[in-house]
């Protein structure tokens, strides 16, 4: 019998399970990943971001809360023109880390 | 007992230290390099976090050295350590000896012009903290014209290897709130943003300067570095941050911009500094022998720090220090 109720899945960030494969893999190479204070720097000042959802800060956050399709394709707006590199008040090499993510 | 204790720095930290000194029955000796004692704060119009005037605390500061000897226009040129203490010769001629010396050299502001991107010097609306701080005491500045909306940019000069200050200035925060709030106070019908990262607000009354903001003032506090900053062709300014607690880019046209600037070390002490052998840290503060319990004491013997020479610090902070550095003084003095 429907009595008309179902089971909503869970909105939570499941972080006892999250796969953290690829940000991993990716400190490797760039330990600056870990540094990031959220300022949006990045985001505000992004060429692509003016028109897409592209921004790095998220990229990063995804790939910390097993997102990593999303990250991969937000990546794609990319134009690796470099200017959000210029503004990170922490000095992460955005622009790098943005080409290792997609190797 | 004639005991001279030189102290390089008449702000609050000198001021403060020379005051209590005295009352511990040794001779302090002030020399300041500008033309009045006061320092920075002297400079200032009304204090965080409950809009004391910085009149009434200076006033009382300068009561307390009145009978002090100062030097005012006055550098120490070269000291030299010898038997009994110290040596220093001044650039008016003269030269004085002392058993210790105590220094309270204080901050530079960070030159907002270095942060090009904020456009100060470009842009005529966008001016620094102190020059609002200056308003507010003289309510006259050409750039303050019946500003219908405002906004303040947190952390200009710190938290950013990009200009080479990765330290957070401490009391910027709370300063921009305090300020935010008198621009409500002098142009009710202005909208005021202020643009952060994180809001510290370290000290007591603090958050509740903040709680202030967001109800009787109707500030809005807007989580997000200003990373752009433009003229549009009407000579407003035009300002680039994320939205970050939105999660999107934000453009707003303002009619003024406030750069909250850091502290830095004061650096016209670095020769006198260096010859005392006095180490920097690595955000080029001094460096004091122990960050709990020598707080005051520099690694040399004899020498010791107070005040925003060693950190950014609140004014509480500074008159703590400066206090303390009184008594490590006098026990040292009478220990020897
Ligand atoms: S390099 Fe990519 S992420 Fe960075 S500002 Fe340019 S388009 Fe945006
Ligand atoms: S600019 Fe740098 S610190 Fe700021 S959000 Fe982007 S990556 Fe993080
Ligand atoms: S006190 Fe606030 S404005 Fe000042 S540097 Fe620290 S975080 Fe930035």
């Amino acid at each position: 019998m429907d009595f008309g109720f179902c089971l909503s899945p869970s909105s939570h960030v499941k972080m006892d399970s999250v796969d953290l494969t690829t940000f991993n893999r990716l400190k490797e190479t760039n330990p600056d990943v870990n540094t990031c204070i959220a300022c949006g720097s990045c985001t505000a000042t992004c060429t692509a971001g003016n028109f897409t959802e592209m921004s790095f800060r998220r990229i990063l956050l995804m790939l910390q809360r097993s997102k990593e399709e999303e990250a991969k394709k937000m990546i794609q707006r990319c134009m690796l023109c470099g200017k959000c590199t210029l503004v990170c008040p922490r000095g992460i090499n955005i622009r790098k880390i943005l080409l290792d993510i997609t190797r | 007992m004639k005991e001279n204790i030189i102290i390089i720095g008449g702000g609050a930290a000198g001021m403060e230290a020379a005051t209590q000194l005295q009352k511990l029955g040794l001779t302090p000796v002030i020399i300041e390099k500008s033309n009045a004692l006061g320092g920075h704060i002297a400079q200032w119009d009304k204090l965080f976090p409950a809009f004391h005037n910085a009149k009434d605390v200076v006033s009382k500061m300068f009561d307390n050295v009145k009978d002090i000897k100062t030097y005012l226009n006055t550098e120490v040129t070269d000291i030299q350590r010898n038997a009994d203490g110290f040596h220093a010769v001044l650039s008016n001629g003269e030269a004085i000896d002392g058993k210790a010396v105590v220094l309270a050299t204080g901050f530079d502001l960070f030159k907002a012009e270095r942060k090009q991107e904020y456009g100060y010097g470009i842009y005529n609306n966008v001016i620094t903290s102190l020059e609002l701080e200056k308003f507010f005491r003289t309510r006259k500045d050409e750039r303050i014209n019946n500003p219908k909306k405002i906004g303040f940019v947190h952390c200009v000069g710190a938290r950013d290897v990009k200009v080479g200050n990765t330290y957070c200035s401490k009391v910027c925060c709370t300063t921009a709130l305090k300020q935010a709030c008198e621009m409500k106070e002098v142009f009710p019908e202005a909208e005021v943003y202020t643009f952060y990262m994180d809001l510290r607000m370290f000290g007591p009354g603090y958050e509740d300067l903040y709680l202030k903001t967001q109800k009787d003032y109707d500030v809005k506090c807007i989580r997000g570095r200003v990373c752009e900053v433009s003229e549009d062709m009407d000579g407003r300014l035009v300002i680039k941050a994320e939205d970050t607690l939105f999660g999107k880019p934000l453009r707003m046209t303002l009619d003024l911009l406030v750069l909250m600037c850091s502290m830095e070390k004061n650096k016209s002490i670095d020769k006198i500094q260096q010859q005392l052998g006095v180490e920097n840290n690595s955000d080029g503060f001094m460096q004091n022998r122990d960050m709990y319990l020598g707080m005051n004491d520099s690694k040399q013997e004899g020498v010791f720090v107070a005040g925003t020479c060693t950190a950014p610090k609140s004014l509480p902070d500074t008159i703590g220090e400066a206090r303390s550095v009184a008594v490590e003084v006098f026990n040292y003095v009478n220990n020897k």
